[in-house]
């Protein structure tokens, strides 16, 4: 006989926490959270950083004082967790029968676990070398920049001396500071795109305050080194994001980390059949981050990459609190849940993807948040969210977008119930 | 007239601080904004997060902050301080790890919890 929950949660960093948390919260009383790693926290553990929780907590934390508070905050619940352990594969149940879980550890070995719901909490994991296809030999001293910084922030090794930062986004800027606080020398964080990824404060309080240069439009176009990386190629890139022939710049330094792109990690959403959104990488969702399969819900990093943790927090316990009520809703009325016809939400020019990517008409009568990034920076633009006519259902006008920085906004009932469906939303841009 | 981006907080708000009105911010979006402003130009200021090392802990480092910010100038000497520092977990979180650090009145303390091995 299977182990029963009413809720299993994938993962136990902020996602799984705070899912787990408000979960219980709502009256859930059998939660199971499940994490591969020897403690919870997640990815928070090695963002030694500060910043975290302005939006959350109204004070800035480090990763680690992030994790510990919710860490606190679901001691204090009655929710299991089981650590070191890794899920194998999730077996959705059809037509109201429970979810299988399949999991596997050295204490109790393979599990077969049952759940009414389950959240999808796994985070992502980072793009690779062999993701970009950089050219060159294959030497030691590569890295993935999260990889260096767990190695350097919790196993305490120094992993290089004269560092080259391929890509710009907020984990590279982030290590250009940290490797330089240590002794290294970072000679230059490049990134193709001409503007970059990561936040801008990140530009100035990790580049600018240790005079890193950026270079913006260039990328790695050869390594070198035999054993260990002894040069690194840098060219100039064009519109075309192509490398320009004479522009080569070379940098001898001994490693290379890479900041080049986040994917949610949905190995087993696919598996379980779950529908994925090609933009985000991660699942479709309703409002309430509920997947194409009822009971199953996803939230944070494994739904689509944040900047802040604040947000991930705030989106998981939506996902958390809509599990409980599924719970309860299945508990009142056995069986598969009556399908809701949904409203679809597009991203219409200037926008990359939404999430949610649609409405239940249930957030017609509440109100829904909208985030979604942009594919450009931009001065001065408006947010239009028009309907199936043209129609335009509400303006946001904005003085900064830029595709490193999420966006959303929030519809309120009263527009959504006048509108017809489907939704899109796009950008404006104001000449000045 | 000196134009900067904010970093109190992700927003980065782009401050502009004017030297000969007495360092008056315009363009933040709240008062916090208008204090980092006028101490960028005139004593820069950053929190300094970093590691120690821990023996007999579940992990080989314990990260640590310091308790408010400390003039920019002195963060290669406190990374100095920090690194003499040899500690035995368990370690509390919040934990004094260097009162006073370099004398500038700030502690440089945990930011965890750091339990002894197997524990």
């Amino acid at each position: 006989m299977a182990e029963t929950y009413q809720l299993i949660v994938i993962g136990g960093g902020p996602a799984g926490l705070a899912a787990a948390c408000k979960a219980w919260e709502q009256g859930l009383r059998r939660v199971l959270v499940l994490e591969r790693d020897c403690e919870l926290g997640g990815i928070l553990n090695q963002c030694i950083h500060n910043g975290f929780g302005l939006h959350r907590f109204g004070e800035e934390l480090t990763g680690p004082e992030y994790a510990g508070r919710y860490i606190a905050m679901l001691a204090e619940t009655g929710v299991e967790v089981r650590l070191d352990t890794m899920v194998l594969q999730l077996v959705p149940g059809r037509d109201g029968h429970p979810h299988e879980v399949h999991a596997v550890n050295g204490k109790q070995g393979y599990q077969v676990l049952q759940a009414q719901a389950v959240v999808l909490a796994m985070g992502c994991r980072e793009r690779t070398r062999g993701a970009i296809s950089i050219p060159g030999e294959r030497p030691s001293g590569i890295f993935t920049a999260g990889a260096a910084q767990r190695f350097l922030n919790i196993e305490g090794y120094m992993v290089g001396r004269r560092v080259v930062i391929l890509g710009s986004g907020d984990i590279g800027l982030i290590m250009a500071r940290r490797m330089t606080l240590e002794g290294a020398k970072v000679l230059a964080c490049v990134e193709l795109m001409p503007y970059s990824g990561g936040l801008t404060r990140n530009i100035v309080q990790c580049l600018q305050d240790y005079n890193i240069p950026l270079y913006l439009s260039h990328t790695v176009t050869d390594i070198r080194g035999h054993d260990r990386v002894e040069q690194v190629v840098v060219s100039r890139v064009g519109p075309d994001r192509q490398p320009i022939p004479g522009t080569e710049m070379v940098f001898d330094c001994d490693t290379l980390l890479l900041s080049v792109g986040l994917i949610p990690e949905n190995e087993l959403s696919r598996g379980a059949g779950v529908e994925i959104d090609p933009r985000t990488r991660g699942p479709v969702v309703a409002e309430n981050r509920e997947t194409s399969i009822p009971g199953i819900f996803a939230c944070g990093n494994v739904l689509h990459v944040h900047d802040l943790v604040d947000f991930v927090s705030a989106e998981s316990e939506r996902a958390g609190a809509a599990a409980a009520q599924y719970v309860q809703a299945q508990d009142a009325a056995p069986g598969a849940p009556a399908p809701a016809a949904a409203i679809p939400v597009q991203a219409g020019e200037g926008v990359s993807y939404t999430v949610p990517q649609h409405l239940h008409p249930a957030a017609l009568a509440a109100g829904a948040e909208l985030f979604f990034r942009v594919r450009r920076v931009t001065k001065t633009a408006n947010i239009l969210v028009e309907d199936a006519n043209g129609a335009r259902v509400a303006k946001f006008a904005r003085t900064h977008l830029a595709p490193g920085e999420m966006e959303n906004i929030t519809l309120p009932a009263a527009l959504l119930a006048r509108a017809t469906p489907p939704l899109t939303v796009r950008i404006e841009e104001v000449q000045a | 007239m000196k134009e900067l981006v904010c970093i109190v907080c992700p927003r980065g708000c782009r401050l502009t601080v004017d030297e000969e009105q007495g360092y008056k911010v315009t363009g933040n979006s709240c008062p916090r904004g208008a204090e980092y402003g006028r101490t960028e130009l005139q004593n820069p200021t950053r929190t300094l997060t970093t590691t120690v090392c821990v023996a007999g802990g579940l992990h080989r480092r314990l990260p640590v902050r310091t308790n408010r910010a400390i003039p920019k100038a002195l963060l290669p000497a406190a990374m100095a301080e920090a690194a003499r520092v040899r500690l035995q977990a368990p370690v509390a979180a919040g934990q004094i790890i260097i009162p006073n650090l370099l004398g500038t009145g700030a502690d440089l303390i945990a930011s965890r919890a750091m339990p002894a091995a197997g524990a």
